[in-house]
């Protein structure tokens, strides 16, 4: 068996294990963790199928800002699963019909997936050889190029995405006091200071 | 058989690296220590060995041999992996950085990314510490360290942005070849004078945001609010002691080595010469690499101990409201330049 052979079962049977450890861990920080070691062994895989580029990607991006994001708001809310797990039996019906009706759709998606053949004989138009650029390069050429809408589309989504987030979130609170960084550096001796004679006895207000 | 001598030639470079690394922050911390007493007309440590030069070994051996204290409700496994996790994603960053022409014990196409991705993770040693330790301040310190090492990150990102546009590959030799081969200094006409070359001088600006960033990143003063030992007591680390508590200072401090050896790589040019003629060339790049790592972190040091702490607010306002639209402008702006004067690489 050859090293990438080993690898590959190495990665896919620890992200397998560790996806199924998410689903039945009873405390919610370490089903987080686990997600975080399966999104790590599918970086794993990446790289042996040589997409380095997404394998780092995915690592930066869901590894690196969103589990955090995950891990910072499960800490926070301190959720209780046993609470969560009381109408286990009551929602298990519901739940085994959904779980049957996936499984049946992927049964029946993958059991006839093939790929076709004029793909692997002719690589898409634009795209390179693997042998003469690096597949950073291959995706940016492909991405700018033939997907170009395709993406922009994606970062609009996106933005949309971003601005509603703030929208639902931010609140305007009266009376908070704010630091404004212009008005201090605005500052000067003539509107900071202020020299009066005060007299003896009478004070400032006098 | 060819695997096996592979294997063996990586397992002693990587020795050989761990060793010279390891003694290097042992000098380092030394450094940063005399440095900051001598700011403050200290002496900083001059007991153990000739001028306290030993002080770090004395100090790794007093970690060592005191008891691991374990607080009964932490979460036994969690607490004993946090560090762990700091240290050695800290360390692996290492296999990637080239400290002279050739010298690096993984040469990637993407070892910028896999850097980036590296320090993307250190947040989680930080975290899990907090929270496994099962106690408020820690907890508190590692809530904050989450927010801020993720905002940070994004302007990194941008940063390493603005030099790929220059340099055209995400490679860290690339990086260095380019500010080697092409740059000011050819275009007027002074091939030799390469410190002019080295992107500090054309993405200055660039040089400053990153340099901060850098600190934030790894939780150096001023932005040391993790553990703002005034509020917090010593932030996420507060319940550690003995040897998980070396591992994570040690983590830490790989983390700010890494962090000049990276701006040296980016904006310092590397291991090339300042100025590429005979007796500046005699010298071998590794030496002039770790001068260059050795100045950044001079400059590290300097800033913690003349500039003072920030409030929370104030970070996460320079983080986001400050250097994120300069990085993000700077981007768009580099790009444009190269465009126009048809310098894409």
């Amino acid at each position: 068996m050859s090293a990438v052979a080993a690898f590959f079962y190495l990665f896919s049977a620890v992200a397998v294990a560790s996806a199924f450890m998410v689903v039945v861990s009873r405390n919610p920080v370490y089903s987080v963790l686990f997600l975080i070691l399966a999104f790590v062994n599918a970086a794993g895989l990446f790289l042996l199928m040589g997409a380095e580029f997404l394998a780092m990607i995915l690592v930066v991006v869901y590894v690196g800002a969103v589990a955090v994001l995950f891990l910072f708001v499960v800490m926070m809310l301190d959720v209780d699963f046993s609470e969560l797990r009381q109408g286990f039996i009551n929602y298990l019906p519901v739940g085994a019909m959904v779980g049957i009706a996936l499984l049946v759709e992927i049964v029946l998606v993958v059991g006839t997936w093939t790929i076709s053949p004029d793909l692997i004989r002719a690589p898409a138009p634009g795209a390179a050889t693997a042998a003469a650029i690096s597949n950073t390069e291959a995706i940016g050429q492909v991405l700018y190029t033939r997907y170009i809408y395709f993406f922009q589309a994606a970062g609009l989504i996106l933005l949309v995405a971003m601005i509603g987030a703030i929208v639902l979130t931010l609140r305007e609170r009266p009376g908070v006091k704010r630091q404004d960084i212009g008005a201090q550096v605005a500052r000067t001796k003539a509107t900071a200071m202020e020299v009066r004679k005060v007299a003896s006895g009478a004070g400032l207000e006098g | 058989m060819d695997l096996l001598i592979n294997l063996a030639i990586i397992l002693g470079k990587s020795l050989l690296l761990l060793v010279a690394l390891l003694v290097m922050i042992a000098y380092l911390l030394y450094a940063d220590r005399k440095i900051w007493a001598a700011v403050q007309l200290r002496r900083g440590p001059n007991v153990v060995g000739p001028w306290g030069l030993l002080q770090s070994f004395a100090d790794l051996l007093k970690f060592v041999l005191k008891e691991p204290v374990i607080p009964a409700g932490a979460n036994k496994g969690l607490f004993l992996l946090a560090p762990l996790i700091t240290c050695t994603l800290a360390l692996s960053a290492w296999a990637v950085i080239p400290v002279s022409a050739g010298w690096a014990i993984a040469e990637i196409n993407v070892g910028i990314l896999y850097i980036f991705a590296i320090s993307s993770l250190g947040v989680y040693g930080v975290i899990i510490g907090g929270w496994a330790s099962n106690s408020k301040y820690p907890f508190l310190g590692a809530l904050r360290s989450a927010a801020q090492m993720v905002s940070y990150e994004v302007s990194i990102g941008f940063v390493i942005i603005t030099v790929l546009l220059c340099v055209g590959s995400l490679n860290l030799t690339a990086i260095v070849t380019a500010q080697e081969t092409r740059g000011l200094a050819h275009m007027i006409g002074l091939p030799w004078l390469t410190f002019l070359n080295w992107f500090w001088l054309p993405l200055f600006p660039m040089f400053v945001v990153f340099f901060i960033s850098a600190l934030a990143e790894t939780n150096r003063p001023p932005f040391d609010l993790p553990e703002a030992e005034s509020e917090l007591v010593a932030g996420y680390m507060v319940e550690y002691a003995s040897t998980p508590y070396l591992l994570f200072m040690l983590g830490e401090y790989v983390a700010i080595v890494t962090m000049c050896a990276l701006t040296t790589i980016l904006f310092l040019g590397g291991w090339t010469a300042p100025i590429a003629l005979p007796p500046f060339t005699w010298v071998p790049g590794v030496v002039w690499f770790v001068l260059k790592l050795c100045f950044v972190f001079f400059m590290f040091a300097m800033v913690k101990a003349f500039v003072p702490r920030y409030r929370y607010d104030q970070l996460m306002r320079l983080g986001w409201k400050v250097f994120l639209p300069i990085s993000l402008a700077c981007v768009v702006i580099v790009a444009a330049v190269l465009q126009v004067m048809g310098w894409v690489p």
